[in-house]
């Protein structure tokens, strides 16, 4: 308390300042494939600079990301190995589907590939484009943040036992 | 413009049907004189559209054509450029392995083929060339076609557990298998190793 009376604190309620500040600390593991990951790697360089964000130590561990980026064409070999990253990170973790490959299977619609990540992983947001621009990258991850804000990602909904849309 | 897209494509080493029509004719008589009947059917270049001659060799004497082809010195194709298989499927024998040869002393290639049914096993040719070993285990895993004494017959690029042979032409378009679990660990191969 200030001489004059003026407070020098405010109150809060915790899990909205923990929100706060998990959105602005959302570490990405890049799991670049292809040549999305030439795209990931340009958004987090000086120009577009991902740090802006908060998002700005990339971790090549899983036990210590937040942010699974997936960048490019996942095969059907590849899934068991992107399952195993997935399950490998602590919660709470978040999901970014980055171009179309990643989404969707992309141009590659044939025996060998994985049609979308989502057929092996639970994801939050998806970035279109093939490959996407940095600021369609920078979208998605304030879009993100908005979400993990509002609570309303998949991981902060099973944290607080509500229904997970699968 | 009027081509014929039958005619070979000249290659950065110049038209290699002109420059080494001679010694394909002599080597396949010779071929025909040691082999007999194992050799099928030839196909050379200018009459047929292909860049390099193709021998038809009965499935049994494989082996024994192919080293010939490599250590006799009158061939001399040393070196296995590519070892795969095709899918002729309306034909009685169902597939065609492909064997690619180069000779590095000419610098030319020859192409010997194999007319195999469905079912039926292929002599190995790891006693020829050693690196026939997974190129092998290539074509065992696109197309189900097996290989008499292949020490190590197994899929090399599919996941173990994938059904069917996805190179195969009776293989649905859009026959994905994808399996989110890591693949079994085979301890047989690793006490091998």
């Amino acid at each position: 308390m200030g001489k004059d009376g003026t407070a020098d604190f405010f109150t809060t309620r915790l899990d909205v300042i923990v929100n706060w500040a998990r959105k602005n600390s959302a570490w990405p593991l890049p799991y670049g494939t292809s040549c999305c990951g030439i795209e990931m790697m340009a958004t987090l360089c000086s120009d577009y600079d991902m740090a802006r964000f908060g998002a700005e130590a990339v971790r090549f561990s899983p036990r210590q990301a937040d942010l699974l980026i997936v960048a490019g064409i996942i095969t059907s070999k590849m899934a068991p190995v992107l399952r195993n990253v997935y399950d490998q990170m602590s919660e709470p973790k978040w999901v970014m589907s980055f171009g179309a490959c990643a989404s969707s299977g992309g141009i590659f619609n044939v025996y060998s590939v994985a049609q979308g990540i989502d057929t092996i992983i639970p994801v939050d947001i998806y970035v279109p484009g093939c490959p996407p621009a940095p600021e369609g990258v920078l979208n998605g991850l304030l879009r993100l943040q908005q979400m993990i804000d509002a609570g309303a990602t998949r991981s902060q909904r099973m944290e607080k036992g509500l229904e997970v849309p699968r | 413009m009027d081509t014929d897209i039958r005619t070979p494509i000249p290659t950065v080493y110049g038209d290699q049907t002109k420059k080494f029509h001679d010694v394909w004719v002599s080597q396949v008589e010779l071929l025909k004189q040691k082999f007999g009947n194992a050799i099928e059917e030839v196909r050379m270049p200018v009459e047929y559209p292909t860049d390099v001659p193709i021998v038809y060799v009965a499935k049994d004497s494989i082996v024994a054509v192919l080293s010939a082809l490599r250590n006799d010195p009158s061939f001399g194709y040393n070196f296995l450029a590519d070892l795969s298989c095709t899918d002729e499927t309306p034909n009685e024998k169902r597939f065609e392995m492909v064997y690619q040869l180069f000779s590095h002393s000419r610098f030319n290639r020859i192409r010997v083929k194999v007319r195999v049914r469905e079912g039926e096993k292929v002599p190995t040719v790891i006693p020829v060339w050693i690196s026939a070993n997974w190129a092998e285990r290539e074509v065992y895993d696109m197309f189900g076609v097996e290989f008499l004494n292949h020490p190590d017959l197994r899929r090399i690029l599919m996941d173990h557990r994938w059904e069917g042979h996805p190179l195969r032409k009776d293989y649905p378009l859009r026959g994905y298998q994808v399996f989110p679990s890591p693949e079994p660990i085979d301890l047989d191969v690793l006490e091998r190793q």
